[in-house]
């Protein structure tokens, strides 16, 4: 059976390094029932990455404003829920996350049947580790997610996601706008949908800077710990 | 009269006719000008009324009636922020919504046309 999947690639000027992923992609050899297509969401970028993209033969969504990373990847969601695609994978635009290891997640995904497949960081010791501050807030979130999921995931900042045609379609409906990675466990945990995590090996970025800063990561500590705790006690919609 | 009522009296008419004008002009939705009328008509009202604000006080147990001015219109401020800060919120939700739908219709117009050009091309080569 052929399964088509999407891959969403939410950029916010990734003209430097956005070339080289879509390369790379280009380049990718998935196993035969996976059929995949590349949708680039150009955040409302300042330089060329929607060009840069073009020229390299994606298809482009183009928002006519900044939605920061959640507004994106939902866009790229519901493109794939109109688009009738079975799966979507989340790919960051910076490079952190190679293409390659995108067979890992599908693997896993066969092999679970699971609704959302997370690429982590941290089930195995390799690769890039990110810094120690940003380790210890992972470390926290652990803690957080094991209380308001029962769940213990190790990666629950990981953008690269595997999305079934089930989580696409919750998540159209219901999808964060900042920094949503933690609190859609959340909301997948609650709507009883099946989350695994899978060991990835990730990269340093190649180019850009970090949608987190040093100064914003003591908020983006508050805001994802009120975020996690209303989704665990809202209805879902 | 005191000098002071008549100056309450002035600025809360003029208010009153400045959020009226802004109404006229659509500039102000009447939902968010109903609390400016409500509380400029309450200035009116206490321009008139010298000895209200002391009945008040007695009434709510404040010694000093400047201190159940302050009080009452912080709160009421804080009320009105808030409301504010839901306006704003659901503005964004569906600001965020329309960004979407744009994003992708624009998307499928695009597709659309460039599939035209494509089937009008290999129409003309099999002339």
């Amino acid at each position: 059976m052929v399964k088509k999947l999407l891959i969403i690639i939410p950029c916010f000027n990734e003209e430097k390094s956005i070339g080289n992923l879509l390369d790379n992609l280009n380049a990718l050899i998935l196993p035969k029932q996976w059929l995949f297509s590349v949708l680039v969401i150009n955040d409302c970028s300042k330089d060329k990455t929607a060009l840069v993209a073009a020229n390299k033969g994606a298809n482009v969504l183009n928002l006519p404003i900044n939605l920061g990373i959640g507004g994106a990847v939902q866009s790229g969601l519901k493109y794939a829920f109109a688009n009738s695609f079975d799966f979507a994978v989340q790919m960051d635009g910076d490079g952190q996350h190679p293409p390659a290891e995108l067979i890992k997640l599908l693997n896993t995904s066969e092999k679970t049947e699971a609704s959302l497949v997370i690429g982590s960081r941290f089930l195995e010791k390799r690769g890039f580790q990110s810094s120690f501050v940003r380790r210890l807030g992972i470390a926290y979130f652990h803690f957080l997610n094991k209380i308001f999921t029962g769940k213990s995931i190790y990666d629950s900042t990981s953008g690269f996601r595997l999305f079934d045609a089930k989580a696409i379609n919750l998540a159209t409906r219901n999808y964060p706008d900042e920094y949503p990675e933690p609190e859609t466990l959340v909301l997948f945990a609650k709507a009883k949908l099946k989350i695994v995590e899978t060991p990835v090996v990730m990269a340093a970025r190649t180019a850009g800077k970090s949608s987190i800063g040093s100064t914003a990561s003591i908020y983006y500590c508050i805001k994802v710990t009120l975020a996690m705790f209303f989704t665990s006690i809202r209805k879902i919609q | 009269m005191i000098r002071i009522q008549v100056i309450t009296l002035v600025v809360s008419l003029l208010f009153l006719f400045y959020i009226s004008r802004l109404i006229i002009k659509g500039r102000l939705r009447e939902e968010y000008a109903i609390v400016w009328c409500i509380s400029t008509l309450l200035l009116v009202l206490f321009a008139f009324w010298k000895d209200g604000l002391f009945i008040l006080s007695d009434l709510f147990g404040v010694f000093v009636p400047t201190n159940l001015v302050f009080t009452a219109s912080i709160f009421v401020i804080l009320i009105y922020l808030l409301h504010l800060s839901v306006v704003s919120s659901k503005l964004y939700q569906q600001n965020k919504t329309m960004a979407q739908e744009i994003a992708l219709l624009k998307k499928y117009a695009e597709d659309l046309k460039s599939k035209a050009n494509t089937e009008g091309q290999s129409n003309n080569k099999a002339e």
